[in-house]
C-alpha cells in the first residue's frame, strides 16, 4: 500500500489570488466589528461602574446575555432571525460586523471596567482636591491611565474576534474561509488551502500582537 | 514660639471671619461615629495641627474640609462656600476644591504626566491657563520646591520626598487659598521626612492658612500656632502647641503624648 501525503506547494501558491480575495472581507469585519465593538465598550463598561442601578443593570444584562452565548448563534440569529422581525433581509456583510461588534464589545465592556476599577481612588481623589470636576479627573487623570492598562487584554480580544469571523462563512460571506471552501470544491486541496488559510490569519493577528507590543512599550514610561 | 512674628503675612490686617468653620459636624462609618460634632474654626493664615492617634478621625476631618468625604448632619464654610451633609453641596463643593490645595499621605501624583504636566494640568483645565502661562508658574514652583531641574521626568524616576514636594508644588499651582496636608510624612523614609518638612515651613513663612494632619510632634510644636487633639471622633483639646505639649488638660491627650513622645 502506497501513502501519497504530499503536499503540493504548487497547489497551495496557486490558492493564493482567490484565497486573497477574501482578505479583504475577514479585514473589514474585524476591524470595522472592533472598532465599534470598542465604542459599545466603553459605554456599556462605564454603564456598568455608574452609580446609578437603572445604568447599570442594562450594562448587565447586555454583558451576560452576549458573552453567555456563542458568536456562531448570534450571527445566525442576527442574518436568519432578525430579518423576520425587521421584516427585511439583512446583508451578510452587515450581520457580521453587527455580531463581531456586540460579542466584542460585552468583553471589551469587562475588560473597560476592569481597567477602570484598577486605578487607585487617590488619583480621583487628587485630580478632585486640586478642583478637576469629576468628569475631567475621569478624562485626565483616570481614562489615560487606565487604557494604558488595558491594551494587553484588548490585544487579546482583538485576536479573538478577528478568529470568530471565520465563523461567517455559514452565512455567505466571502472572507478567507468561505473563499477556500469555495476553491476546495473545485480542486481538492484541502490541505493546502487549509494551510494556506491558517497561515493568513497568522499573520494577520501577530501583526496585531506586534502593533499592541510597540504600543505598549511606547507607552511604558511613567 | 516667636516666629509667627517672622511671618510676611501676619503685617497685613487680619480678617475677621474664620476662613474655615465647621459647625456640629457629625460623620458614620456604617455603626461608626468617626466625628462627632465637631466644631473648629481656621483663621486666615493661622496654621493649625491636628493630632490623635490612627483611626481617631483626624484625616476624615480634614478631609470633609474639601469635600472629599461627605458627612451626615451640620454644617461646613470654607472661604464664604457652603458645604452641606448627605452630599448636597452642589456647585459650591468644586469652589471649595479650587481654592483649597490637598497635599496626600502617598502623594497620589499622576504616573502617566511629566512632573511639569502634575504640576500645570489643572491650572489649565481649572483655570483657563495657557501652557505656556501654567509652564511658568510651574517651572517657578518647581524651583522652589528644589525638584527645578527634573521637571520633564515621570514621577515614578522620583524619590518619595521629591514626589511629595512635586505634590506640593502642584497643589500650590493653583493659588490655594488654604493648604490641607494628611500625614505628607507617613509614607516616606526617614532621610526624606526632613526635605518635605522643609518645603513646608517655607510654606507657614510665607503666611498659608493650613490644617495638618501628621505624627511629626516636633514638627507641630514648631509651626503650629495651634494644636487639635482629636479622640475617637471628638475634639478633646486645643491650644498652642507650648500649652497642648507642656501642660496637656485632658487625660486622653496626657495619655496619648505620653506614648508618642516617649521616644
Amino acid at each position: 500500500m502506497e501513502f501519497n501525503f504530499q503536499f503540493d506547494w504548487q497547489a497551495a501558491i496557486d490558492s493564493l489570488p482567490f484565497l486573497l480575495k477574501g482578505l479583504p472581507y475577514t479585514l473589514l469585519i474585524s476591524f470595522v466589528g472592533l472598532a465599534i465593538g470598542f465604542v459599545v465598550g466603553i459605554v456599556f463598561g462605564l454603564m456598568r461602574i455608574s452609580p446609578t442601578r437603572w445604568l447599570r443593570f442594562p450594562a448587565v444584562v447586555y454583558i451576560e446575555v452576549f458573552r453567555g452565548t456563542p458568536v456562531l448563534v448570534q450571527v445566525l440569529f442576527i442574518f436568519y432571525g432578525l430579518p423576520t422581525l425587521l421584516g427585511g433581509p439583512i446583508n451578510a456583510l452587515t450581520a457580521g460586523i453587527a455580531a463581531i461588534a456586540l460579542n466584542a464589545g460585552a468583553y471589551i465592556s469587562e475588560i473597560v471596567r476592569g481597567g477602570v476599577q484598577s486605578i487607585e481612588r487617590g488619583q480621583r481623589e487628587a485630580g478632585l482636591s486640586l478642583g478637576l470636576s469629576s468628569t475631567q479627573a475621569f478624562r485626565y487623570v483616570i481614562w489615560p491611565q487606565a487604557l494604558r492598562r488595558m491594551i494587553p487584554a484588548l490585544g487579546n480580544q482583538g485576536i479573538v474576534s478577528i478568529k470568530d469571523t471565520s465563523l461567517f462563512s455559514v452565512i455567505g460571506v466571502g472572507e478567507l474561509v468561505r473563499q477556500g471552501q469555495v476553491y476546495i470544491a473545485n480542486t481538492f486541496t484541502a490541505l493546502e488551502v487549509y494551510f494556506m488559510i491558517a497561515l493568513l490569519y497568522l499573520a494577520i493577528t501577530l501583526s496585531l500582537s506586534l502593533a499592541l507590543s510597540l504600543l505598549e512599550r511606547k507607552g511604558l514610561v511613567g | 514660639m516667636n516666629d509667627s512674628v517672622n511671618r510676611k503675612d501676619t503685617a497685613q490686617p487680619a480678617e475677621a471671619s474664620p476662613i474655615v468653620r465647621l459647625d456640629k459636624v457629625n460623620k458614620h462609618f456604617g455603626n461608626l461615629h468617626v466625628m462627632q460634632e465637631i466644631d473648629l474654626s481656621v483663621a486666615h493664615g493661622e496654621v493649625v495641627v491636628i493630632i490623635g492617634a490612627s483611626g481617631s478621625g483626624k484625616s476624615t476631618l480634614i478631609r470633609c474640609v474639601n469635600g472629599l468625604e461627605p458627612f451626615q448632619s451640620g454644617r461646613i464654610e470654607v472661604d464664604g462656600k457652603t458645604l452641606l451633609p448627605n452630599g448636597a453641596s452642589g456647585k459650591s463643593l468644586q469652589a471649595v476644591r479650587t481654592e483649597v490645595g490637598m497635599v496626600f499621605q502617598q502623594f497620589n501624583l499622576f504616573p502617566h504626566l511629566s512632573i511639569r504636566d502634575n504640576v500645570t494640568l489643572a491650572p489649565r483645565k481649572v483655570r483657563g491657563w495657557t501652557r505656556q502661562q501654567a509652564n511658568t508658574t510651574a517651572d517657578k514652583l518647581l524651583e522652589r520646591v528644589g525638584i527645578s531641574d527634573q521637571a520633564d521626568k515621570y514621577p515614578t524616576q522620583l524619590s518619595g520626598g521629591q514626589q511629595q514636594r512635586v505634590a506640593l508644588a502642584r497643589a500650590l499651582a493653583m493659588e490655594p487659598r488654604l493648604m490641607l496636608f494628611d500625614e505628607p510624612t507617613s509614607a516616606l523614609d526617614p532621610e526624606m521626612i526632613g526635605e518635605v518638612l522643609d518645603a513646608m515651613r517655607e510654606l507657614v513663612n510665607d503666611g498659608m492658612t493650613m490644617m495638618i494632619v501628621t505624627h511629626e510632634m516636633g514638627f507641630a510644636r514648631e509651626v503650629a500656632d495651634r494644636v487639635v487633639f482629636v479622640h475617637e471622633g471628638r475634639i478633646v483639646e486645643q491650644g498652642p502647641p507650648d500649652q497642648l505639649f507642656d501642660q496637656p488638660q485632658h487625660e486622653r491627650t496626657q495619655a496619648f503624648l505620653a506614648r508618642v513622645l516617649k521616644h
